[in-house]
C-alpha cells in the first residue's frame, strides 16, 4: 500500500495545510490529537522500514467515526511507529487508555497461580468463557504495511513453532487458502473460522492486502487452543471452552502462549515486548496485555435495569453482543469482557472479569427472586 | 533515482520466490502474463514519484476476477508507470486491446465534423445518448497514489478551468464535501451523483482514500455536460441527452474537452497524452480515446436471438444493463457501447456505435414483424 519515502519526499513540495486532512467531520482518538502543526513535525519522518504518518493515520482519515463509538482511527506498522510517531501517539494512548502517561509502566503477570478463584462460575447462567490477546514478532512489520515476504515468514515460524506443540495443547494448523470445503465447514461450525475483514476500519489501514495469502488457523485437537495467524495481527491466541471454569481457561492461555513465547525464542525470535507499552499490536487499544477475557453470560434481568451500564463500569467491565464487537444481544445473553489493556496485568484483568461475573451473577439471582440489588453495587474499581 | 525508496527496499531483503504473489486461482490479466521472470526484473524499479511494481499489481492480487468477466488487475499511479513497467504492461496492453503492439501508434480525431449521420437514431427506440472519457493532468500522479495536497490541486485546477466556460458551457461546481442534501437529491435524481467506491477493484488500488476530500462533480446548467473531478480519473467528462441525437452528444462532448484542454493549456497543464498510448489513464483499460460511447435502446427480440452476441461481436459492440458496467438490463433495454478503446479514435469509435446500432434497431422492427434478420448480419468490422 500506498507510501514509500520517495512519495513521502513528493509529497513535502506541498505545504503542510494542502496535505493536512480535513477532520472536520471526524470523531475518532487520531481526529482529536492530530494538529496541523503535529502533522508539520512529523510528516517528513519514516521509520526504519518507511512507515509515514500518512500511513499511520489514513484508517481515521477515511473513517469519520460514529458520534457514539469512539474509534482509534490510527495503526501502527511495526514496533518503532510507537516511538517515531510519539507526538501522536502518547496522547492517543493517553486518551484511550484512562490517562496512562508516557512515563507510566506496564507489568506483566502471565502466572495463573496469582489468580483466586475463578473455577466456579455458574454454569447455569455462564455458558462459555473465553480469554484472547495477540502477539508481534519482533523485527518484522505489523499487518497494515508487511510485505507477502515478510507475512510468509512469520506464517512459516509460527507453523514451525506450533508444530512442536503437545499434550493438551497438540494440535494442526489450517492455511485459508488451502482449506477444503470439509474443513472450512467444521471451523465454521466451531467458531473458529475467521474471514477476510470487510470493516472498512480495517480495510483502509491495507490489513487486507493478498488476502488470503499467509493467513490461517491453527488449533489443539481439543478445540479449546486456537491461534489466528496474519489476521489484525500476526498472532491472535485464544483460549476457550464452554462453562464457567475461567480459571482452567486463563491456565492453558498463560501455559500455551509461554510455552509459544519459549519455541519462538528458541528459533531466534522475541515477541515485541517494552515496559512501557507492555506488548505491542498493530492496533493502540490493544497495547499492554492486548488481552480480552470473557463470558458468554444470561442476565436478563439485570440487563435491563437502569444502572446496568453504570454496574459494568465501576466493575471496569464492558458488554458486547455474542457475536462479539458492534453485535447486539440475543436473548438476554450478553459477552462480558474487561474494558482495560494497559496498565493492569494479565492476571488483574481476568481477576475483574472473575470477580465481577460472579457479582453480575448474584444480582440475577437476586432479581429473579424479586429481590434489591442496591446492597451489592460495588465500588468504582 | 534520485530518491531511495525504502519500503520497496526493505522487501529486497526476501528473495523473489519469497515475495512473488500467489496467482493461482487468479483471473486477470495481470495474473496472465506476470511471471517470476518479469516480477524479479520489475521489482526494484519505481517511478520518479516513487510507485513500485507492488502497487501497480495489489488490486489484481487481491481480486482474483470472475471465472467469465476478464479484468485488468493493475492499475498506473502516474504517467511514468506505463514506461517503467512496460515489461508487465505492454503485454498486458496487447492482450486487452485487441493485439495492440509496443510499435504502434494511436490516433486522437476529436472533429465530430467527421461524423457521418449520427442525428437520427430512431427515439423510439434509442431512449437516450451518451458519450464519455477520461483525462490525466499532466505531471501530477494518478488516483492510486496521489496525496491530498495533490488530489486538492487537481480540483483547484480543474474547477478553475471549468467554471470559465460559458455559453452552453455555463455551469456549476459541487464538492462532494460541502454538498447540502438538497443538491445530493438534486443529483441523484438527474442521474449524476457518483458515490464513493465499494468495488474492490477500485478500493484495494487505493483510489478511494480520504473520500470525499477534493471529490467533485461539475456540471452545466442544462445538465447535458458533466465531468466527475477525482473519482477514478482526474476529469471524467461526460455528454448526455435523453433521444437518439448521438451527433449533438458527440459535438458537445468534443467542442467542451477541446475547451478545457485549451484552458489547462493556458496555466501549463496539458492533458497525459503520447502517441503511442494516447490518453493515459488510471486503468489500462482505458488508454487510447477512454471513450465509451454508448445508448440505451429497446432491443426486447434482438436480444433474445441466438444471434445476439455474435452480431455485437461483429459490431465491435458490447452491452451492459441500464445501471452500468456489471448490471443487468431492464424491460429489453440494453446499454450498447464500443468496445474498443485503442487503436481507433474518437470519431471511429462513435461511428461504430451510430452505424451498428441504427442496424441492431432495423433488426428489432424486422423481428417485431417476424420477419428474418439472417441477411442483415454484419460481416465482422
Amino acid at each position: 500500500m500506498p507510501f514509500g519515502n520517495t512519495h513521502n519526499k513528493l509529497k513535502m513540495s506541498y505545504s503542510s495545510e494542502q496535505e493536512y486532512p480535513d477532520l472536520s467531520k471526524h470523531n475518532n482518538h487520531m481526529a482529536k490529537v492530530l494538529t496541523p502543526e503535529m502533522y508539520a513535525n512529523l510528516r517528513e519522518k519514516e521509520t526504519p522500514s518507511g512507515f509515514t504518518l500518512d500511513d499511520l493515520i489514513q484508517t481515521g482519515v477515511d473513517n469519520p467515526g460514529h458520534p457514539f463509538i469512539m474509534t482509534v482511527g490510527c495503526v501502527a506498522g511495526d514496533e518503532e511507529t510507537y516511538e517515531v510517531f510519539k507526538e501522536l501517539l502518547d496522547p492517543v494512548i493517553e486518551d484511550r487508555h484512562g490517562g496512562y502517561k508516557p512515563s507510566d509502566k506496564h507489568k506483566t503477570d502471565l502466572n495463573p497461580e496469582n489468580l483466586q478463584g475463578g473455577d466456579d462460575l455458574d454454569p447455569n447462567y455462564v455458558l462459555s468463557s473465553r480469554v484472547r490477546t495477540g502477539r508481534s514478532i519482533r523485527g518484522f512489520c505489523l499487518p497494515p504495511h508487511c510485505s507477502r515476504g515478510e507475512r510468509r515468514a512469520i506464517e512459516n515460524l509460527s507453523i514451525e513453532s506450533l508444530d512442536v506443540l503437545d499434550g493438551d495443547l497438540k494440535g494442526k494448523y489450517y492455511a485459508l487458502k488451502n482449506m477444503t470445503d470439509d474443513e472450512q465447514q467444521q471451523l465454521i461450525d466451531d467458531h473458529f473460522l475467521f474471514d477476510k475483514p470487510v470493516s472498512p476500519l480495517l480495510l483502509a489501514s491495507g490489513m487486507a492486502r493478498d488476502w488470503p495469502d499467509g493467513r490461517g488457523i491453527w488449533h489443539n485437537d481439543n478445540k479449546t487452543f486456537l491461534v489466528w495467524v496474519n489476521e489484525e495481527d500476526h498472532l491472535r491466541v485464544i483460549s476457550m471452552q464452554k462453562g464457567g471454569n475461567m480459571k482452567e481457561v486463563f491456565n492453558r492461555f498463560c501455559t500455551g502462549l509461554t510455552t509459544i513465547e519459549n519455541l519462538f525464542k528458541e528459533r531466534g525470535h522475541e515477541f515485541m515486548w517494552n515496559e512501557h507499552l507492555g506488548y505491542v499490536l498493530t492496533c493502540p487499544s490493544n497495547l499492554g496485555t492486548g488481552l480480552r477475557a470473557g463470558v458468554h453470560v444470561k442476565l436478563p434481568n439485570l440487563s435491563k435495569q437502569d444502572k446496568f451500564g453504570d454496574i459494568l463500569k465501576r466493575l471496569r467491565l464492558q458488554k458486547r453482543g455474542t457475536g462479539g464487537v458492534d453485535t447486539a444481544a440475543v436473548g438476554g445473553v450478553f459477552d462480558i469482557s474487561n474494558a482495560d489493556r494497559l496498565g493492569f496485568s494479565e492476571v488483574e484483568l481476568v481477576q475483574m472479569v472473575v470477580d465481577g461475573v460472579n457479582l453480575l451473577v448474584d444480582m440475577e439471582k437476586r432479581l429473579e427472586a424479586g429481590e434489591s440489588i442496591d446492597d451489592l453495587m460495588p465500588e468504582q474499581k | 533515482m534520485p530518491f531511495g525508496n525504502t519500503h520497496n527496499n526493505f522487501k529486497l531483503n526476501y528473495k523473489v520466490e519469497e515475495e512473488f504473489p500467489d496467482l493461482s486461482k487468479h483471473n486477470n490479466h495481470m495474473a496472465k502474463v506476470l511471471t517470476k521472470d518479469i516480477y524479479a526484473k520489475l521489482r526494484d524499479k519505481q517511478t520518479p514519484s516513487g510507485y513500485t511494481l507492488d502497487d501497480v499489481i495489489q488490486t489484481g492480487v487481491d481480486n482474483p476476477g470472475h471465472p467469465f468477466i476478464m479484468t485488468v488487475g493493475c492499475v498506473a499511479g502516474d504517467e511514468e508507470s506505463y514506461e517503467v513497467f512496460k515489461d508487465l504492461l505492454d503485454p498486458i496492453i496487447s492482450d486487452r486491446h485487441g493485439g495492440y503492439k509496443p510499435t504502434d501508434k494511436h490516433k486522437t480525431d476529436l472533429n465530430f465534423e467527421n461524423l457521418k449521420g449520427g442525428d437520427d437514431l430512431d427515439p423510439n427506440y434509442v431512449l437516450s445518448s451518451r458519450v464519455r472519457t477520461g483525462r490525466s493532468i499532466k505531471g501530477l500522479t494518478l488516483p492510486p497514489h496521489n496525496s491530498r495536497g495533490e488530489r486538492r490541486l487537481i480540483e483547484k485546477l480543474s474547477v478553475e478551468a471549468l467554471t470559465s466556460l460559458d455559453g452552453e458551457f455555463k455551469g456549476k461546481y459541487y464538492p462532494l464535501k460541502s454538498m447540502t442534501d438538497a443538491e445530493q437529491e438534486q443529483l441523484i435524481s438527474d442521474h449524476f451523483l457518483f458515490d464513493k467506491p465499494v468495488s474492490p477493484l477500485l478500493t484495494c488500488a487505493g483510489m478511494a482514500r480520504d473520500w470525499p476530500d477534493g471529490r467533485g462533480i461539475w456540471h452545466n446548467d442544462n445538465k447535458t455536460f458533466l465531468v466527475w473531478v477525482n473519482e477514478e480519473d482526474h476529469l471524467r467528462v461526460i455528454s448526455m441527452q435523453q433521444g437518439g441525437n448521438m451527433r449533438e452528444v458527440f459535438k458537445r462532448f468534443c467542442t467542451g474537452l477541446l475547451k478545457i484542454e485549451e484552458i489547462f493549456k493556458k496555466h501549463n497543464h496539458g492533458f497525459m497524452w503520447n502517441e503511442h498510448l494516447g490518453y493515459i489513464l488510471t486503468c489500462p483499460s482505458n488508454l487510447g480515446t477512454g471513450l465509451r460511447g454508448g445508448v440505451h435502446v429497446k432491443l426486447p427480440k434482438l436480444s433474445t436471438h441466438a444471434k445476439f452476441e455474435e452480431i455485437l461481436t461483429r459490431l465491435r459492440l458490447q452491452k451492459r444493463g441500464t445501471g452500468g458496467v456489471d448490471t443487468a438490463s431492464v424491460g429489453g433495454v440494453f446499454d450498447i457501447s464500443n468496445a474498443d478503446r485503442l487503436g481507433s479514435s474518437e470519431v471511429e469509435q462513435v461511428q461504430l456505435v451510430v452505424d451498428g446500432v441504427k442496424l441492431m434497431v432495423e433488426m428489432e422492427k424486422k423481428l417485431e414483424k417476424g420477419e428474418a434478420i439472417d441477411s442483415m448480419i454484419p460481416a465482422q468490422k
